[in-house]
């Protein structure tokens, strides 16, 4: 018998070599010959460049080559595409400003790259880059996307009127106006959804190399996702052809989507590398990743919920101002549109729903997904509003949700925002997280620590999110201008040993593990006989990579269709070898047999047969058992859940303590419960970090990055949580063959809205009824003051 | 430039570096042992944590030079052949580590807190953590790997 492995928290096969201190990331790799590149990056926020004076760097000891944006463009190198197009409310394309690898003419945000400096050492690289002289005219600047679409507010691009990138809306405005005309309760909220900087721990690193006897460049990155880069970067950028190109990513120390995206550093040092006949290093100082890495969130929103009587949700209608940073980054686009307007229904039944976006361009650095990726913003905006309706009519919060749940039989449920959810089981989740959070016990709590002098506070928050994305049509009827499918190759060897090939990328979420879970269970064969390839288009058939909880559902498709290609195939081999009708062959255990007989082969000797074919119907089947499967998603996934955050205030300090974070999720069938587990942690401690710690802001004046190093930029630290208590309810996915949703996100979806519903549910005992986040000790402090000083 | 000798791992390795060499670049560039990982330029990640004559030290806030003559520790220096040190093995089956960045940094952290505190509790192991960041786990499984690992070095101890 084989054992079971899905639904087994089979320990990391990856583990041993990240614990010894033999994980292979982009920066520990050397090239024979290497030298160093250092990227010379705009002070300010918005300038002109008046002149790049590069003949002191070129002076300089060690230097190698120094090249400016000109220097591109007079080598014919494109600019940085953006994967989506999305269109205006009158049906025209959003505007599309060039996104240059190096700047010229002009600086849109500090840290802009405006040179590059190659050098023999870093050191050398770093000094020379002090000689670039670069005269600036700076011109007034505008980071805040509310101030950017002000009249007279500075204008980053000629051609784009207004800083604005696309108007665009969704959903039925007649509808929604409808509803709220016959609303007996509208709740109205403002909210901001705060920008943060995703910070993987691995700061991103590339090395360019040229192999002048075969034309071949090689780029290794830090990237999520390489065959996607190898196309951005060869077709648009550097123009060689894909054959010529090859994209590495090694081992990558997180993402959070950061790491999706093409970057200027990718193009530059691919392209200085066939200039130099040299490789050429690059990595980002944890400085430089503040400064240049795509950065999250950034929305200001009005939204009004119109309730009638008995606290049914009648309509919904949401105008939201989303800040894209100085350029359109990879997906930039799509993110505060189709990731987040299309997610406006929730987990609820609203039937009307209106929302208008506008992206706007500002002086600061792109802003692109991050972990979540607008499905958090819609969540939060969502969960913040449905409290703050309770607090209005005076209804529990969890009953108010309750009587607003998409019912259990209500599946396959169409939105009026475009999406069509498959599954899922709202009540059983929020029960769940109840019942784990002692929500009913909650009222003894609060009145204990009122007689310790805190504020006390529980807050919940429920959520759905898009996941596996996504079907290729659909996301190109909605403007994507890529496939998302994606691929899995099962080679088996010929001693009976599988390699996996897939197109995905595994940056932390253990896919050597889960998806050599999935081979060894359908093949009957040992797990350490599996293993998982990926990150190297020179490996791998075409993918596109590991976002939005596509890896499982998406590629884990894949990778099971590819399974059901080789076991059809093996059963032709054993039909053969055992003079049996292949239909009579069944497979089971590692074993293909003639049914009802004790007649069997064991699925190494099919695989041996397969590549050693003495005995074998080469008149009928080639030889070989390597199956590769391409699989496009029929839908999206839905995973969903409930969230449920206790909180103590100290009135005199502000500080907000997490006492227990609650969370119920379904994610659908669970191939690795341990790692799932994990996902959800990491997912809450970043969602957490939003509600009480994270910020980046900008100086308004100088457009200057404040919080521009983990000296600024408030990380969540081991002390600043509690241990989790999660748990999982599943409902499958009806349309993958895995039933999987994916769990990469949900943590950082459903905690915001949760940990600062908490907090306005302490404070609401002290007149306090609106917040925006991170809930810092000083904000929360001096809302409670504020109040204080009203009554 | 000046000579610096010192033992790593247990091992004499020696080489010449610029004065302003960092510890983590003597470490990652001269001798190759990238094992120890470099998270952040104002020394608040703790990646790059390793053993300097038995205790935890950024190895980014210390100049090669000043280890001249010194024992030095690095992950790579952990486990005992092919077997992982039990805190090693407490980190894999609790899970402590996803992308593995700051995993050395952990790993070699939680073995400076445990020769301070064969016992610690869960606030304990939370505190002594402030100089280690973490972006993939919650800190949750890491946590639970410390508490874990330093029960099984009391019991490995004779």
């Amino acid at each position: 018998m084989t054992a079971r492995l899905i639904g087994d928290p089979v320990r990391r096969k990856e583990d041993r070599r990240f614990l010894t201190g033999k994980g292979h990331y982009t920066d520990d790799i050397n090239r024979a010959g290497q030298v160093y590149a250092v990227f010379v990056r705009s002070p300010h926020a918005h300038a002109e460049i008046k002149s790049i004076n590069t003949k002191r760097a070129a002076g300089a000891p060690g230097i190698v080559a120094v090249y400016t944006g000109a220097d591109l463009v007079k080598a014919g190198i494109g600019t940085l595409p953006c994967g989506w197009g999305v269109k205006n409310k009158d049906g025209s394309p959003m505007a599309e400003p060039p996104h240059p690898v190096l700047a010229s003419g002009k600086v849109r945000h500090v840290g802009d790259p405006v040179a590059v400096v190659i050098a023999e050492s870093k050191a050398a690289a770093e000094e020379a880059a002090e000689r670039v002289d670069v005269t600036y005219k700076e011109l007034p600047s505008v980071t805040a996307v509310d101030a950017a679409v002000k009249p007279g507010a500075p204008q980053l691009y000629d051609a784009v009127k207004g800083n604005l990138c696309y108007d665009w809306h969704i959903g039925d405005k007649a509808a929604a106006d409808a509803a709220f005309a016959k609303a007996a309760h509208v709740t109205k909220l403002d909210i901001v959804n705060n920008r943060l900087v995703p910070n993987a721990m691995e700061p991103r690193a590339y090395i360019g190399d040229y192999d002048r006897a075969t034309g071949e460049h090689t780029l290794f990155t830090t990237c999520q996702n390489p065959h996607a880069i190898r196309l951005l970067m060869g077709a648009f950028v550097l123009h060689v052809p894909e054959h010529k190109l090859r994209v590495v990513a090694p081992d990558v120390g997180g993402g959070f989507g950061s790491k999706i995206y093409h970057y200027a550093e990718e193009a530059a040092v691919t392209w200085a590398a066939a200039q130099l006949g040299r490789p050429v290093k690059w990595t980002a100082e944890r400085s430089e990743s503040f400064l240049s890495d795509a950065h999250g969130r950034d929305h200001v929103t009005h939204a009004e919920l119109a309730l009638d009587l008995s606290g049914k949700f009648l309509g919904l209608r949401v105008s939201t101002l989303a800040n894209l940073g100085g350029y359109l980054s990879t997906f930039a686009a799509a993110v505060p549109t189709y990731l987040y307007a299309t997610l406006l229904a929730g987990t609820y039944t609203t039937p009307a729903i209106y929302a208008e976006v506008k992206g706007v361009f500002t002086n600061t650095v792109p802003v692109d997904a991050y972990r979540g990726a607008g499905r958090p913003e819609a969540s939060y905006l969502l969960e913040r509003l449905v409290d703050k309706a309770a607090n209005e009519i005076q209804i529990d919060p969890a009953e108010l949700r309750r009587k607003n749940f998409i019912p259990k039989d209500a599946y396959p449920y169409q939105t009026p925002v475009a999406l069509a959810y498959d599954s899922g089981d709202y009540f059983a989740t929020l029960d769940m997280a109840l019942k784990a959070a002692d929500y009913a016990g909650f009222a003894k709590r609060r009145d204990d620590a009122k007689r310790h002098g805190k504020l006390r506070g529980i807050g919940l928050a429920t959520y759905i999110e898009a996941c596996g994305v996504a079907p290729s049509a659909v996301a190109g009827a909605l403007g994507a201008r890529a496939g998302l499918y994606e691929v899995a190759a099962v080679r088996v060897n010929p001693t009976g040993s599988v390699t996996v090939l897939t197109g995905t990328h595994s940056h932390g979420q253990g896919h050597e593990t889960t998806f050599a879970q999935v081979v060894a269970e359908r093949l009957g064969i040992p797990i350490d006989q599996v293993d998982v390839v990926h990150g190297d288009t020179a490996k791998t058939p075409f993918g596109m990579g590991t976002y939005g909880s596509r890896s499982l559902p998406v590629g884990g498709s894949a990778l099971v269709k590819a399974l059901d290609k080789v076991e059809a195939k093996g059963k032709k081999i054993a039909a053969h070898l055992l003079e049996a009708a292949e239909a009579d062959i069944e497979f089971k255990d590692g074993k293909f047999t003639v049914a009802g007989t004790d007649k069997s082969k064991s699925f190494g000797e099919v695989a041996l047969a397969a590549y050693i074919p003495h005995n074998y119907p080469l008149e009928t089947l080639e030889p070989g058992l390597d199956e590769t499967a391409y699989y496009d998603p029929k839908n999206f996934t839905f995973p969903s859940g409930a969230h449920v955050a206790e909180v103590e205030i100290d009135r005199d300090t502000g500080v907000v303590e997490l006492l227990k974070f609650t969370a119920a999720d379904d994610f659908g069938r669970i191939v690795n419960p341990m790692i799932v587990e994990g996902q959800v942690h990491g997912g809450l401690a970043q969602g957490i970090g939003q509600a009480l710690f994270e910020e980046c802001r900008y100086d308004p004046e100088s457009g200057q990055l404040v919080t521009g190093s983990f000296m600024d930029y408030r990380m969540p630290r081991a002390g600043d949580l509690p241990s989790f208590a999660v748990a999982t309810h599943a409902t499958l996915c009806t349309h993958n063959p895995l039933g999987v949703k994916g769990c990469g996100e949900a943590g950082a979806i459903g905690a915001p809205g949760a940990v600062m519903n908490a907090v306005l549910n302490a404070l609401s005992t002290v007149g306090v009824s609106d917040l925006q986040m991170p809930a810092t000790p000083e904000r929360v402090w001096r809302a409670i003051n504020d109040s204080k000083a009203a009554a | 430039m000046p000579n610096v000798t010192m033992t790593v791992n247990g091992k004499k390795m020696s080489g010449n570096v610029e004065p302003r060499t960092l510890l983590v670049q003597f470490l990652r560039e001269t001798l190759g042992l990238t094992g120890t990982h470099v998270g952040c330029d104002t020394s608040q990640c703790g990646c790059c944590v390793v053993h300097v004559n038995g205790d935890g030290i950024k190895s980014c806030t210390i100049l090669a030079v000043q280890c001249d003559g010194a024992d030095v520790k690095t992950i790579e220096g952990v486990a005992n052949g092919d077997e992982l040190h039990p805190m090693q093995a407490a980190f894999r089956e609790h899970h402590g580590l996803q992308c593995g960045y700051c995993t050395p940094g952990m790993v070699m952290s939680a073995l400076d807190l445990v020769k301070h505190n064969k016992n610690p509790s869960e606030p304990q192991i939370r505190e002594w953590l402030e100089g280690n960041l973490c972006r993939c786990t919650g800190y949750h499984n890491i946590v639970k790997a410390i508490k874990a690992g330093a029960e099984a070095m009391a019991k490995a101890r004779p």
